[in-house]
């Protein structure tokens, strides 16, 4: 009886540290050797995998296949009718940078100024944002969080969503550049310009633009002929803005256009031909279906969305749902992203739409890794499941475009990441919120 | 007598002019998905005039009956949005914090080409509501998706009158920031809503005196006549909502807020409410409960303002859990077109049973909106509003193959033109701009407080910059 008792002051002692244990994610991770067995593992790039085993050896992963020995210092996962797939990457997000969008104090994406290429969406990226766990216990493990306004609004950055710091959940601190292009359609139902009005402020807004670019070309110019041989040389001025921008002139940084109408995406495309010392990527692109043979033909790759009403009074209720499918279809590459922040886990259904509507499953499925990956230059590490590769992935048990699926465990950079975000502390503590003694 | 029965028939021939027009159709070996009588495998579904007449195995087709095939297919009740603003031509009457008096009915828009997208999504009835700008807002109007027909013939007969509340940020900004006059914060919220209600038995107390004293008078003709006290509809529709005549639709999110409605409605004696948005119903759910309040949540929105920053897309199954009557709501034009992803949702976070789940857009937005007992379920004597999916509706790969209102195809996949609209502008087939639609994707948070911009000018300004 005395036992029993003691057993009881026990077991409450536990659970009750355990409940103060919740107010915060204070469960440490996993970190090491683990082998993952008899899942089904879809690779993404090798194809599927029946009753597969998964090695995770650190932050990578070690294997890949159906057979291999598994030594006794692998912590294993037994996952026999679940589903391996890779942490999926939402390519167009505010995560990190805006916490409540009402609250403009805790919003920090947009900065003053038309042209900021020297912002980083990496140093103002809050590695504490309540939305991150909730995104990625979702499956979603690496997103590309962007700055917005201006002309040039700043650098994105590639973050994987586990880690202390920016520097430690940075994949790409320069991700991409983000440019806006002025529209020359004007701005649709709200805009009371006259048509003189947008051509005229589309054409200066432009020449601004291209004014920069210039600007920023003279400079690397004069900076790479210094550095290649400094004798003799003044040194130019140093200029943070045109610094920031030799990355991307230099073709390793791509640039991000927004661009959602027919005439903006053509527009973009005829103006993309006189800058081609850069690498362009489209964003928004709800148009795209309409002139997706001219986007394939630029070979600009496309991060685009599917959740969202016809662009126009005349289109069929489907088109938003079947474009990204039918520039897939006319060639383009096309990643299939959020536009959201704290709903970016919801990546995954904005590419169930896709599949279902004319891009099939594969496609929708390489649309949220492997492709978003290529696109900012980081499927070296991310976007498939393959020895070497950084050990980015999920288990789910089933399909996870499927709203009803489970996402069960997910690893990130090899971190088995605790299962808990604010969503799921409030659903453990008020479910069943007057138990008392249980 | 001949008068009289030429009188009857002009009578019965003027009713059903106005009276809806019904379809009949005979659904056949489809998996039924009937909400309160599980699903039934193989079976047909008879509807005439409107009307589910008969659900069984191998029914055959009355004479002139058209039958749809629906062999490995899934036969759902239509969906029903408790919080939508589709085709409302305005939302806020934002120039004082109560106003009750004004209602949707007017504002109804029914060539809007949102209600065919709606209806391909699987949607036939929404509560079109007026927005949260004010403390007591404006009267809503239940509307059957009949594509194509008037305004007047949209609506949902004889549902019951219903009516926007809100608490809050929304309340508090338009009129405590935006006017300088209360509510400034969650405690003058409560007090506009009793005030209001006392103000209302008052005027009710001193206008029955005065009816029945100028009744008297009028019998009488002499003496003084009675000091007039005018009619009031404000405090005609505050005492309707008091003596239960329209439920209470609740704009709301923090725990508290809700808390505070209830005891004020205890006070007041009001019974039939819902919650709406009710982010933090999940805090209360309890008391929730013991009131018979319901719930109207979203599945998964939160965070993109300071009152909903503190809540969990699991709301939904705690609130079943714990035996509220919940409904998932869309508030959004883009969520109606997919609500049964939304409800699917709701299995994902907290494991509630699909058949919970399916009438969390069914049955129990039918509650809510008090036409339970005509729709939200599959079963005989209901309104022939039924969809038929090609997959199971909760699966990210189903599509809504038709949709019937009364009986009647108002979408069917297999002849869907691009074009839909029906008034159709003469300039609008130009590609220049002028024919864009306000695109909606996956959050507005404003679209509650349309309308209200020139409150808040600054707002307005941060708008037009975005």
């Amino acid at each position: 009886m005395k036992k029993l008792n003691i057993f009881a002051v026990i077991v409450t002692l536990l659970f009750g540290l355990n409940a103060t244990a919740e107010a915060q994610i204070t469960d440490k991770p996993g970190f090491g050797k683990f082998a993952i067995t008899g899942a089904t593992i879809h690779t993404v790039t090798n194809g599927t995998i029946e009753s597969g085993i998964i090695l995770i050896d650190g932050e990578e992963i070690a294997f890949v296949g159906e057979n291999a020995r598994i030594t006794n210092e692998y912590t294993r996962i037994d996952a026999s009718g679940k589903h391996v797939y890779p942490g999926f990457i939402d390519g167009w997000s505010g995560l990190g940078l805006v916490e409540i969008s009402a609250v403009p104090v805790t919003v920090d994406n947009a900065e003053l100024g038309q042209f900021n290429p020297h912002m980083y969406a990496f140093t103002a990226f809050n590695p504490h944002s309540a939305s991150i766990p909730v995104t990625r216990v979702s499956g979603v493990t690496t997103v590309l969080s962007h700055p917005s306004s201006g002309s040039i609004a700043g650098k994105a950055a590639v973050m994987d969503l586990w880690g202390y710091s920016p520097d430690s959940m940075a994949v790409k601190k320069s991700g991409a550049l983000i440019m806006n292009l002025p529209s020359s359609s004007g701005g649709g139902w709200w805009d009371d310009r006259s048509e003189e009005e947008i051509k005229k402020q589309y054409e200066q807004n432009l020449k601004e633009i291209n004014d920069f670019l210039d600007k920023a070309r003279f400079y690397n110019q004069m900076m790479k002929e210094y550095e290649s041989d400094p004798s003799n040389k003044t040194k130019p001025d140093y200029d943070p803005r045109m610094e920031a921008m030799r990355e991307v002139l230099a073709g390793d940084v791509p640039v991000v256009i927004s661009v959602n109408d027919e005439q903006e995406i053509l527009d973009a495309i005829d103006w993309i031909k006189d800058n081609d010392d850069m690498n362009f990527i489209f964003e928004g692109v709800r148009e795209g279906w309409r002139v997706a043979e001219e986007i394939a033909e630029a070979g600009v790759p496309v991060l685009t969305t599917t959740l969202y009403t016809p662009s126009r009074d005349y289109d069929n209720y489907q088109r938003p749902y079947q474009n990204p499918g039918l520039m897939a279809q006319a060639g383009v590459k096309v990643a299939v992203v959020s536009d959201d922040i704290e709903n970016s886990r919801n990546t995954p259904f904005e590419a169930g739409y896709a599949a279902t509507y004319g891009m099939g499953v594969e496609e929708a499925l390489k649309a949220v890794t492997i492709y978003p990956a290529e696109i900012f230059g980081v499927a070296d590490r991310l976007g498939s499941l393959e020895a070497g590769k950084q050990a980015n992935l999920f288990i789910a048990d089933g399909d996870p475009f499927e709203p009803m699926t489970n996402i069960e465990q997910v690893f990130i950079k090899g971190y088995k990441i605790p299962m808990v975000s604010r969503h799921i502390q409030l659903y453990q503590e008020f479910l069943d919120r007057d138990a008392v003694n249980e | 007598m001949k008068k009289l029965i030429t009188l009857c028939l002009i009578l019965a021939f003027s009713t059903t002019a106005y009276a809806q027009e019904k379809g009949s159709v005979l659904i056949q070996n489809a998996t039924v998905i009937t909400v309160t009588n599980g699903d039934l495998e193989e079976t047909d579904v008879l509807i005439r005039d409107g009307i589910i007449r008969e659900i069984g195995k191998d029914l055959n087709a009355p004479r002139g009956v058209e039958t749809v095939d629906a062999t490995g297919k899934f036969v759902m009740p239509g969906i029903i949005d408790a919080h939508s603003h589709l085709n409302g031509v305005d939302i806020n009457e934002a120039r004082n914090p109560v106003t009750a008096e004004v209602t949707m009915e007017e504002s109804v828009d029914p060539n809007e080409v949102g209600i065919y997208h709606a209806l391909a999504g699987g949607a036939t009835t929404i509560h079109l509501m007026h927005g949260s700008a004010n403390v007591i807002g404006g009267q809503g109007e239940t509307l059957k998706l009949r594509y194509g027909v008037s305004q007047e013939e949209m609506k949902f007969e004889n549902a019951k009158r219903t009516i926007k509340f809100a608490l809050g940020e929304n309340p508090t900004r338009v009129h405590g920031q935006g006017s300088g006059v209360q509510p400034r914060t969650r405690m003058g919220v409560e007090q506009v809503v009793r005030g209001h209600f006392d103000e209302a038995l008052d005027y009710k107390r001193k206008r029955e005196a005065y009816l029945e004293a100028k009744a008297q008078y009028d019998r009488r003709s002499r003496g003084t006549p009675p000091v007039p006290v005018a009619e009031n509809l404000r405090y005609e529709v505050l005492n309707d909502i008091i003596e239960g005549e329209i439920f209470v639709h609740c704009h709301s999110y923090r725990a508290d807020e809700i808390l505070m409605l209830m005891r004020v409605f205890n006070d007041y004696g009001i019974e039939n409410y819902t919650f709406q948005h009710a982010n933090e119903a999940f805090k209360v759910a309890n008391e929730l409960a013991k009131n018979g309040a319901m719930t109207s949540v979203f599945s998964d929105w939160w965070a993109y303002k300071f009152e909903v920053y503190y809540s969990t897309a699991y709301n939904a199954s705690i609130l079943n859990a714990n035996g509220v009557v919940n409904s998932i709501n869309s508030d959004n034009d883009q969520l109606l077109r997919t609500l049964n992803h939304e409800a699917a949702k709701v299995v994902r976070y907290g494991d509630t049973s699909v058949n919970d789940a399916i009438k969390m857009i069914t049955l129990h937005p039918a509650i809510q909106l008090g036409i339970d007992d005509r729709v939200g379920s599959i079963e005989e004597g209901k309104h022939g509003d039924v969809v038929v999916w090609d997959g199971h509706p909760l699966s990210i790969y189903s599509k809504a193959e038709m949709t019937f209102v009364d009986g009647i195809k108002y979408f069917d996949l297999a002849n869907d033109p691009d074009d839909m609209r029906i008034q159709i502008n003469p300039g609008s087939d130009f590609d220049d701009g002028s024919n864009f639609r306000k695109i909606v994707d996956n959050r507005d948070e404003d679209a509650c407080i349309q309308d209200t911009f020139i409150l808040l000018q600054d707002q307005a300004q941060t708008h037009a910059h975005n």
